[in-house]
Formats: structure tokens, C-alpha cells, sequence
């Protein structure tokens, strides 16, 4: 049996781990155009700041590729044959598969704007746009950012390392607060200004000006202003990448279609990760998750389910994380960005508005906590979410769960006096 | 796919990303010129006189250097970090020659090399610099310098101006404050002041803070012998000190804070690479391969100053009848390959080609025993918090001792590594919450089979 997983990304590698696993005699072959060895996206800032060279960005040794038998090809997949059972690739012989795992991610938006193809405007995604970024950033003095996301952000701390002055487009009135309520999001706001960007909120992209080599010269905004820049960052989310599964026949809707068990439409073709649409039958929405850890957990069950196990997904209990320049961030469980009916928040700041905790309960149960520069831990919290527990529970054992390092000011007394105070 | 294919042949490898064009900086601030010219008045002073030029040797002398050092160095770490949002200052570490082996760390690099060098065996090159420091040897110790006493005066005033830096890099962070502060206190008061002040009484040198095997002639008959029939009581104290250190402090403290409580808040030498060292921390090895070595390495020096310790008292129990000589030559051998060679020069002369512990963890027999403690018989563990970690290598990258912390940080599992020194910085710089070091109410909950620590032993030998 040979399986072929197209992408080395984290939910290419979770499925190749996850079928060697299950199936020690399998052949497993990973294919990538991106790079030749898996290594960690989230990471590519740090190589762009000089915080880690591009081998440390590997979370496994070269060598441990062989050891766990999985053969690596580096190349670009032109066309899936899934009735050949077979890969087209570019200027390379054809890869033959019994079962194929398309995790192809996700790639940057483009909302068709003005100016999106000229030079100097670019996503932030891959390797390479990173390699195209050290083109970017020659000579260039200023950049324009649209889109307040967490690409967005980190783009912008990326381009502030190297002295470029950055102006930070927010369509919303305030930065991702599409996700976060409004306290978190104006924290973040705060975080923002303070190292200097220039944030522009309820600001959008109108069109991108080019001079006449077809480099980026500015950008127009909503407001009709104009702002020089060399830089332009587009960094207004990402979409599943679908083109070679669509091109090759293969069912697809805003991502690619598959069932629980990750299955696509055709039999023996698998997809699963940022570039999955999981079909909900009935009322709900259908599901794409785009963070790493949803790769790394749908890649895991898809693994499973092709290495002939009867696993199902289970998206599990929410939980996600980031950090802002300096600002550390986790949630876990349900918080909304603006509160619906029948569910209640509460909030507390630290004095110095530097951290923050949101607790919101729902019929009596603790359903989500967020918390901003305080570190708390994923095991209890979503125990306390998954046990529904009561907010009284939760705050009588806070404590437990916080995660800060040793000496910290501890702030859980103040939080519970708060917390009580509101739920009185 | 046609947006994300720029370029076929594209090798990330070859490419290295190096540093990508930064635009022009803000040019340096008044404060710091100002400080750094202060910094090289001080360093023109120390050359000057320590050609011989007047008033070298005076306390006038000794204060024209020490101040405009000290003052310039640390006022410039404070304004460098001063105008800068409090956080993980990693910016520009793997484009900077002197961080990531360019020519700059090479330079430094030999300049260390030779500093110990000329250190161990030839003292004369340095007797411009001891003559500098003599009025301060002989107000602390009565005795009139030498190499020796140059090189704790230098290594505590690193330690000092580095550990300032430290506070101003971690402002954000208690642990590495109080830490700081903790291997400052330690090499000022235990590690240059009490021996020299020690000395000044008539009393033997004797440093509180260093004990078997790390100062393995705590322990010899030799030294024991000369501390029993020193005129009063504190010789019979430091026997009685060294080993409560070596045999009660070291398993105990171990067992409740791990070997942090010695490697990264007392030790000098650890006060060295978490001051002097923090700069160069990312360059330790994290292969398999440099692990497998350290192993071996490290366990191998261990042996080899039982070994020898051992042997030292049977000869001296048979006054010599069973080994003869052979005992002191080991003793002599230790002494120059492991304590000169090893500890010193490349000790801290490689610190800008192999990071800042390359002792600590290749060499040091004191490590190494309380390594063996800390792995199986510790409730000190790094826990990771649930499946939060998105392996982006911070943490490895960061750990002086070269443990691949993500290996353990990406599956969810607690990092007990006899090495790890528990400097935390894994925990600093993780930028997603991931790393807690904690010490936990048991030593049994922290791997599968813990709760049998002599059989976790033994099964880790057979796989060795």
C-alpha cells in the first residue's frame, strides 16, 4: 500500500506520523514544492527578525524522515489522476498512490483590488513570500498593511524589526475585533501604538498605485487618502487553496469538501486541514479551520481513517493562541466577540491594562475564558469548559490554572473579587 | 496553484535568509555615544597604565578604570533597553556577526581562548592588568595581587555589568530578575569577597559556593589534612561545610528545586553564562549527536574525579603503599586537562562558537551528579501546557544546554532532562505559553516509570 500526502506542512506531517503509526509496513511518500523538510509556518517571522536561523524553524532532525520511512519529494503536483491513481508533477516522473491526502493549506486572499498584482504587494504565507519579502524590503522606507488579522500583525512587528515605518489598515473600528471583544481588542490597539505603527481603524484598501515600471508607489484608502509606501502587505485573511483539487475533478466548495473522516467526494482521496471543508448535514454551517492547531488535529484523525481505522473528528473544545508584539494571548471554549442572549461575560483588567481575563458563562456554565498577558492552562480550562462547571467552581480553583512562570504577580485574588463583585 | 510557485528551484537550505535589508536605523542616542565614550576612556586608562604609566597601581589609578568601565557599560545596556517596549529582545541575533559566528565571535572568541591562556600559564602577560587591581587585593586580602585575583575581580565586574544588562532585557520577567540577582549575590559575596576578606584573616582561600566534585580538592586528603591543622576553628567549619554541600545540600535541594537551585542561581560559573553568556545561549548544539557525546563527555569526567578521589585516600590510608605517585599524577592530570583546559579555555573562551554552557554540559562532574539527581530522583519537571505548542523552536533554539526542548514541548510531554539547568529562558521566550518550570509536589508524576527512580536508572544505562 502506498500512500501519497501532498503538502508537508503540520497536517501533512500529523497524517504521515499518525499512518506510520498504525500501518508500520505502509509506503508513505510526502510531497512539497515549498521546502524540502516540514518546518514550522508560524515560525517564518522569526527568521525574517533573525530570532532563528531556518534550520531551527525544523521541529524534527533531517534524519528522522528516514527513520520513520517517509520518503520525501520535492516538487510541485500539476495534476491529480485520481482514476490513474497517479500525480502529474511538474518536470518530474509521476508519483503513483492507493490513497492520497491532499493538505495543500491555505493561500492569501485577494479581494480583487486595484493595484493587487503590481510589484511589492504581496501575502505572507509561505517560504516563499518570505523570499519574495527580502526582495520587498530593499530600499523600501514604508509599507502599508491591510487587514487586521494575525498575519497582519505579525508582518507589521516583522517590518518594524527592519526599521520600516508601517501603516496598519483595520476595516473594523478596532483590530480583529471581528474575533476579540472590544476590551481585548483595544489592548491590543494600545500594543500596537506604542511600538510605533501607525494604526488607521475603520480605514480600507481602495487601490494600489503603481508607478511606471509596475513597482507599488502608494495606497489609496477608503477615506480618500493617499499614503506613500513601497510595501504593501494584503493580509485580509486566507481561503483554502483548492485550485489543484478543483482542477483535477475533485468536489469542492469554498474549500474541499470531505466528510468527518476526511474523505473527499472521489474514492481513496482524502483532504484534510486549511484547505478542508468539512459538510455538516442539517442546520450547521460547514467547517474550515485554518490554525495550526486544527491541522495538526485534523491531519492526526485523517491519518487514522486511511490507515483503515474508523476515527471520526471531533473539533473538541475550542482553544487557540497568539501573541501581539509583546502581548501574549489564549482562549479556550466559546467567547464571542460581541455577547449573543443568554450568555454572560465577565471581565477583569489588570490596573495597568496590561492583562486581562473574560469568563463567560452560559445557563450556569463556564462555556469560555480568554485570557490577554497571563498564561493559563489548556488541561483545566477546558476541563472547567467541558465538565461545566459553574463560574462559582471556577473561581474557587482560578488558581489551579494559572500558567505564568515562577514569581509572577499573581492576580487570581483580584480577579475573583472582581468577577464576584460583577456576578452579584 | 499559480500565485504561491515563484520559482521552481528554490533552495531554502542553500539560501540561509540571511538578514533581509533594514532601512536606515535612528542614529545612536546622545546618552549612549556618551556612554560608550565613558566605556573606551576607561579601557585607554586600563591600556595606558597597564604599559606602565603613572598612576597605575594607585587607587587613584584603579578608580580611573573600574568607574568609567563599570558606569559606561552599564549606563549603555540601560539605555539600549530602556527606550524599547518591555519583551523578548531577539531581533537581529542571527545577523549579528558576533551572535551567530561571524568574524566579530570568532575575534572574541580568540581574544577569550588567549585571556586564559595567558591566565593559566602565562601570568606575565597579565601583569599590567594585576598591577592595576593590586591596591584593591591588598585592601581585601592583605596580599598584593595576582593573575588569580585579576581574574575574579574581572569575572565578578562581567557578571555585574552583564547581570544589569540582564535586568534591563528581562524587565518583564521576575524570574529572571530575581535569578540575576541570585548568581550576582553569589559571586560578589561567596565567590570574591568572603575568600579574599578569608585571606585577609589568615585563613585558607576558601569559596563557600564551589564543592565537590566541581572543586574536587574539597574532598582530597591533602586539603583536609591542611584545613585539620589550621590554627583555629573555621578549618574544621569548611570540612564540615564542603561536605554537608556535597552530601546533604546537593541530593536534598535537588530533590525539592532540581539542579537550578546550584547551576543557574549559585554557581560562578553558571553566573558567567547566564550574564556574560546570555548573548551567545543560541548557539549550543541540539542534535541527537551532540547529546549523545555530552553524555558520554560529561559521565566520563565523573567518573574519572571519583576515580581519582578515591584514589587519593587509599594512598593516603596506605601512605602510598598500594598506588604510589600514580594518585597525584591523575590529581595533576585533572587539574590541567579538566580544570584549565576544559573549564577555563574552552569553558568560556568558545562561548561565541559554542554557547554559553559548554562546560556546564560537557564537563562539569558537579553537573553531571546533580543531572543524575534532577532526572530521577527531583520534583523539579518543565511541564507543557496541553497541546498549545506550534513548534516553532524558540525554546530549543534558546537553551544553552542544546535539549531540543520542542521535541518533548510538540507532544505534550514534560521536559525531564538531567541537563536542563532551569534557567527558564525556554519559558521566556515561548511565544504561545507553552514551557512552565515547576516543582511539583512529587517526583513520581513526571514520566512513565518515575515512581521507580533506581529502575528508570538502570533501564536508561542499558540504553545508553
Amino acid at each position: 500500500m502506498r500512500v501519497a500526502i501532498i503538502g508537508n506542512g503540520v497536517t501533512g506531517v500529523a497524517a504521515a506520523l499518525s499512518i506510520r503509526r498504525h500501518q508500520p509496513n505502509w509506503e508513505i511518500v510526502m510531497i512539497s514544492g515549498e521546502s524540502s523538510f516540514h518546518y514550522s509556518r508560524p515560525a517564518l517571522m522569526y527568521i525574517f527578525m533573525g530570532h532563528m536561523s531556518y534550520k531551527d524553524t525544523k521541529p524534527y532532525e533531517d534524519s528522522f524522515w528516514r527513520k520513520n520511512r517517509i520518503d520525501l519529494v520535492r516538487g510541485w503536483v500539476n495534476e491529480i489522476d485520481a482514476a490513474g491513481k497517479k500525480l502529474i508533477m511538474h518536470e518530474k516522473d509521476p508519483v503513483s498512490f492507493d490513497k492520497l491526502l491532499i493538505a495543500t493549506g491555505s493561500r492569501s486572499n485577494k479581494f480583487g483590488w486595484p493595484g493587487q498584482d503590481l510589484d511589492g504587494v504581496q501575502g505572507f504565507y509561505s517560504l516563499m513570500d518570505l523570499r519574495l519579502l527580502y526582495e520587498n524590503v530593499k530600499g523600501a522606507r514604508s509599507a502599508v498593511i491591510v487587514g487586521g488579522g494575525l498575519i497582519g500583525i505579525e508582518l507589521a512587528e516583522m517590518l518594524h524589526s527592519r526599521n520600516i515605518h508601517v501603516t496598519f489598515l483595520v476595516r473594523e473600528k478596532s483590530y480583529w475585533t471581528n474575533v476579540l471583544p472590544i476590551e481585548e481588542s483595544q489592548m491590543i490597539n494600545r500594543v500596537i501604538l506604542e511600538q510605533g505603527i501607525d494604526l488607521r481603524l475603520t480605514t480600507e484598501l481602495k487601490e494600489i498605485a503603481g508607478n511606471d515600471s509596475g513597482r507599488v508607489r502608494g495606497v489609496v484608502t477608503s477615506k480618500d487618502e493617499f499614503i506613500e509606501c513601497e510595501i504593501v502587505g494584503l493580509t485580509a485573511g486566507v481561503s483554502p487553496n483548492i485550485v489543484l483539487a478543483e482542477a483535477s475533478g475533485i468536489k469542492t466548495g469554498r474549500g474541499i469538501l470531505v466528510d468527518w473522516g476526511f474523505r473527499t467526494d472521489t474514492p481513496d482521496v482524502f483532504a484534510a486541514g486549511d484547505c478542508a471543508e468539512i459538510v455538516t448535514e442539517g442546520e450547521g454551517r460547514n467547517l474550515i479551520q485554518q490554525v495550526w492547531y486544527t491541522g495538526k488535529n485534523q491531519g492526526k484523525v485523517a491519518g487514522e481513517v486511511m490507515a483503515g481505522r474508523q476515527s471520526v473528528y471531533d473539533p473538541g473544545i475550542w482553544y487557540n493562541s497568539a501573541k501581539f508584539f509583546d502581548l501574549e494571548y489564549q482562549t479556550y471554549g466559546m467567547v464571542r466577540n460581541v455577547p449573543v442572549e443568554g450568555e454572560s461575560n465577565f471581565y477583569w483588567e489588570h490596573p495597568d491594562r496590561s492583562r486581562s481575563i473574560r469568563i463567560v458563562t452560559r445557563d450556569g456554565a463556564v462555556c469560555g475564558i480568554k485570557v490577554m498577558g497571563l498564561r493559563y492552562s489548556h488541561r483545566i480550562c477546558e476541563s472547567w469548559v467541558a465538565e461545566r462547571r459553574s463560574l462559582d467552581y471556577v473561581l474557587d480553583h482560578l488558581g489551579d490554572a494559572n500558567f505564568d512562570p515562577e514569581f509572577y504577580e499573581k492576580c487570581e485574588a483580584e480577579i475573583i473579587k472582581e468577577i464576584r463583585k460583577q456576578a452579584a | 496553484m499559480e500565485q504561491n510557485i515563484i520559482d521552481y528551484d528554490f533552495d531554502e537550505e542553500a539560501l540561509g535568509f540571511e538578514e533581509p535589508e533594514k532601512a536606515p536605523a535612528e542614529p545612536l542616542g546622545i546618552g549612549e555615544k556618551l556612554s560608550l565614550a565613558v566605556l573606551g576612556f576607561g579601557i585607554l586608562m586600563f591600556a595606558l597604565q597597564a604599559m606602565g604609566m603613572p598612576p597605575g597601581g594607585t587607587w587613584a589609578g584603579f578608580l580611573l578604570v573600574l568607574l568609567p568601565v563599570f558606569f559606561g557599560t552599564v549606563f549603555y545596556f540601560y539605555l539600549d533597553f530602556k527606550g524599547t517596549v518591555p519583551g523578548i529582545k531577539h531581533d537581529n541575533i542571527y545577523f549579528r556577526g558576533l551572535t551567530n559566528k561571524g568574524v566579530l565571535g570568532w575575534l572574541v572568541g580568540i581574544v577569550f581562548t588567549g585571556f586564559y591562556i595567558a591566565l593559566y600559564w602565562f601570568p606575565e602577560y597579565l601583569a599590567g592588568g594585576i598591577k592595576i587591581v593590586n591596591p584593591l587585593s591588598l585592601a581585601l586580602s592583605g596580599s598584593p595581587a595576582n593573575n588569580w585575583f585579576f581574574y575574579g575581580f574581572l569575572y565578578t565586574i562581567a557578571v555585574f555589568v552583564f547581570g544589569v544588562r540582564m535586568f534591563m532585557k528581562y524587565r518583564h520577567n521576575r524570574y529572571q530578575k530575581i535569578r540575576t540577582a541570585s548568581v550576582m549575590f553569589f559571586q560578589l559575596g561567596f565567590a570574591f569577597l568572603i575568600p579574599n576578606i578569608l585571606m585577609l584573616f589568615n585563613q585558607p582561600e576558601f569559596y563557600l559556593s564551589y564543592f565537590w566534585p566541581l572543586k574536587p580538592e574539597y574532598l582530597f586528603p591533602g586539603t583536609l589534612s591542611y584545613f585539620v591543622n589550621h590554627p583555629g576553628g573555621l578549618g574544621m567549619f569548611l570540612i564540615f561545610w564542603g561536605a554537608v554541600m556535597t552530601f546533604i545540600a546537593t541530593p536534598l535541594l535537588t530533590y525539592y528545586f532540581g539542579k537550578r537551585w546550584y547551576c543557574s542561581w549559585v554557581c560562578g560559573c553558571g553566573g558567567l553564562a547566564e550574564t556574560m553568556g546570555d548573548p551567545f545561549r543560541q548557539l549550543s548544539d541540539k542534535s541527537k549527536k551532540a547529546w549523545r557525546i555530552e553524555r558520554w563527555i560529561v559521565h566520563s569526567v565523573l567518573v574519572f574525579i571519583v576515580v581519582t578521589t578515591v584514589l587519593l585516600w587509599v594512598n593516603s590510608a596506605t601512605s602510598g603503599a598500594v598506588f604510589g605517585e600514580a594518585s597525584m599524577s591523575l590529581k595533576k592530570w585533572y587539574g590541567f586537562y579538566i580544570g584549565a583546559i576544559f573549564s577555563g579555555v574552552i569553558g568560556v573562551g568558545f562561548y561565541p562558537i559554542m554557547g554559553s554552557r559548554v562546560w556546564c554540559r560537557f564537563g562539569c562532574p558537579l553537573a553531571a551528579v546533580l543531572g543524575i539527581l534532577q532526572r530521577y530522583l527531583s520534583r523539579f519537571r518543565i511541564t507543557t501546557n496541553g497541546d498549545q505548542c506550534m513548534s516553532c523552536g524558540n525554546c530549543s533554539t534558546y537553551c544553552e544546554m542544546g535539549i531540543d526542548v520542542r521535541a518533548y514541548a510538540q507532544k505534550g510531554e514534560n521536559i525531564i532532562r538531567a541537563s536542563c539547568v532551569g534557567c527558564g529562558v525556554c519559558a521566556a521566550v515561548c511565544p504561545r505559553g507553552v514551557l512552565k518550570l515547576e516543582n511539583g509536589g512529587t517526583f513520581k508524576d513526571r514520566f512513565p516509570g518515575a515512581d521507580r527512580p533506581l529502575g528508570a536508572l538502570i533501564d536508561s544505562l542499558k540504553h545508553a
